[in-house]
């Protein structure tokens, strides 16, 4: 999968997050979170999971979470990928 | 009655927001109606149906049921929120603007499709009309019979009095008929009738008569907005100890008519036959949801043996 335009995914409600992607020549994500001393290694990992499981091998991917639980991690990345790569 | 399940209370949960959604395990309601139609902004539908599709791959161990609320057939979005959403295995779909009964039917043919694809026992999803306009009412009794997937009819009061151009009141009385015509079509079809949400989440004794109200006519649930509201509606639902014990005793006494070769039999002066062993037979069983009696009474203490 491609990121192909500049989109956003998700609130910043307490237990969600939002995703900010961006067409770029390599690969980078960063992550900020409010609980991100506790779980900024497991956040990463399913947000690597995703990227690979989506083939996503370029593009600059900004995650603000607010506590999200995995499935709405993996929820809102999906829908920013899927949005991202629409014609 | 094979096939009774309790529901007295269906509770809506935004189908856009984590922080409702991850307490659908804890509230206890006895079924959930994950929405994506008017909880959802129209920029946000692609994202909530695979929000809640996500969640109901996580939430493996069910305490209640879960139906989802899929946005209207003939919407740009009905037929996508069932592709997205059915392999999560919801228990069925609440299906707005049931209008006409063809309407159930094509959503029917949809879901038999599903099944096949995923290659799960035709009629797993079951189906929840909303009756919630002029034509609806006036075509309730097909709808109720349009799908043997239908488990119940339930009311919308606040489009239905959208759609009749007028205003919703506390009182109800601009509801009546229009209630009572989705029960004639419910009972006739041997289906439950769930009543409409009552909107003002500060307003419990509102609530309260309004539930005592849809009880009084016949319905056996109501659809809710908010988790507060969930004890006061299982509270009226609830028999009280006087109709448990009076109904244990009519068993007995029907029981005991059986032993005698009659199917009636006189209890305090007023008779007991089938009609009356069926309602004490429906009093029990939602008192044993209740926790009010310890056994769940069975289909020959109501019938008799053959």
């Amino acid at each position: 999968m491609k990121i192909a335009r500049k989109v956003q995914a998700g609130t910043m409600q307490s237990s969600d997050l939002m995703v900010f992607l961006e067409p770029a020549e390599t690969l980078t994500v960063t992550i900020d979170s409010t609980v991100l001393k506790q779980f900024g290694e497991l956040i990463r990992a399913k947000v690597d999971e995703v990227l690979r499981r989506h083939h996503v091998e370029s593009g600059e991917v900004r995650i603000t979470d607010r506590g999200a639980l995995d499935y709405a991690i993996e929820a809102r990345l999906e829908t920013a990928l899927f949005r991202a790569a629409e014609e | 009655m094979g096939n009774f399940m309790l529901r007295r209370s269906l509770l809506y949960v935004p189908g856009n927001m984590p922080s409702m959604l991850q307490n659908i395990p804890i509230f206890n309601c006895d079924a959930v109606i994950i929405d994506l139609e008017d909880a959802v902004p129209l920029s946000e539908k692609d994202a909530a149906r695979h929000l809640v599709k996500h969640f109901l791959m996580n939430y493996t161990e069910r305490n209640k049921e879960l139906l989802v609320r899929i946005n209207p057939l003939d919407s740009k979005w009905g037929y996508e929120d069932l592709k997205v959403v059915l392999p999560a295995l919801p228990d069925g779909i609440r299906l707005p603007k049931a209008d006409t009964p063809e309407i159930v039917e094509r959503l029917d043919t949809l879901l038999t499709e599903f099944e096949e694809e995923l290659d799960l026992e035709i009629g797993r999803f079951r189906v929840l009309p909303s009756l919630e306009s002029a034509l609806a009412i006036i075509n309730a009794v097909g709808i109720a019979n349009s799908s043997q997937r239908i488990f119940a009819l339930a009311f919308g009061a606040e489009d239905y009095t959208a759609s009749m151009e007028i205003e919703r009141t506390k009182g109800g009385e601009e509801l009546f008929n229009a209630r009572t015509r989705v029960l004639w079509a419910a009972k006739a079809a041997g289906i439950q009738a769930i009543d409409t949400i009552f909107a003002d989440v500060n307003d419990m004794e509102g609530l309260k008569a309004e539930t005592e109200l849809a009880k009084r006519l016949g319905y056996t649930g109501k659809c809710l907005v908010n988790p507060r509201q969930i004890e006061v509606v299982h509270d009226v639902f609830a028999p009280k100890k006087e109709e448990v014990d009076y109904a244990l005793q009519v068993i007995e006494a029907i029981q005991r008519a059986r032993l005698l070769g009659t199917g009636v039999i006189s209890l305090k002066g007023k008779m007991v036959d089938a009609p009356v062993v069926k309602r004490a037979a429906r009093v029990l069983r939602t008192a044993y949801a209740h926790g009010m009696v310890d056994t769940l009474i069975d289909e020959e203490a109501i019938h008799g043996a053959q």
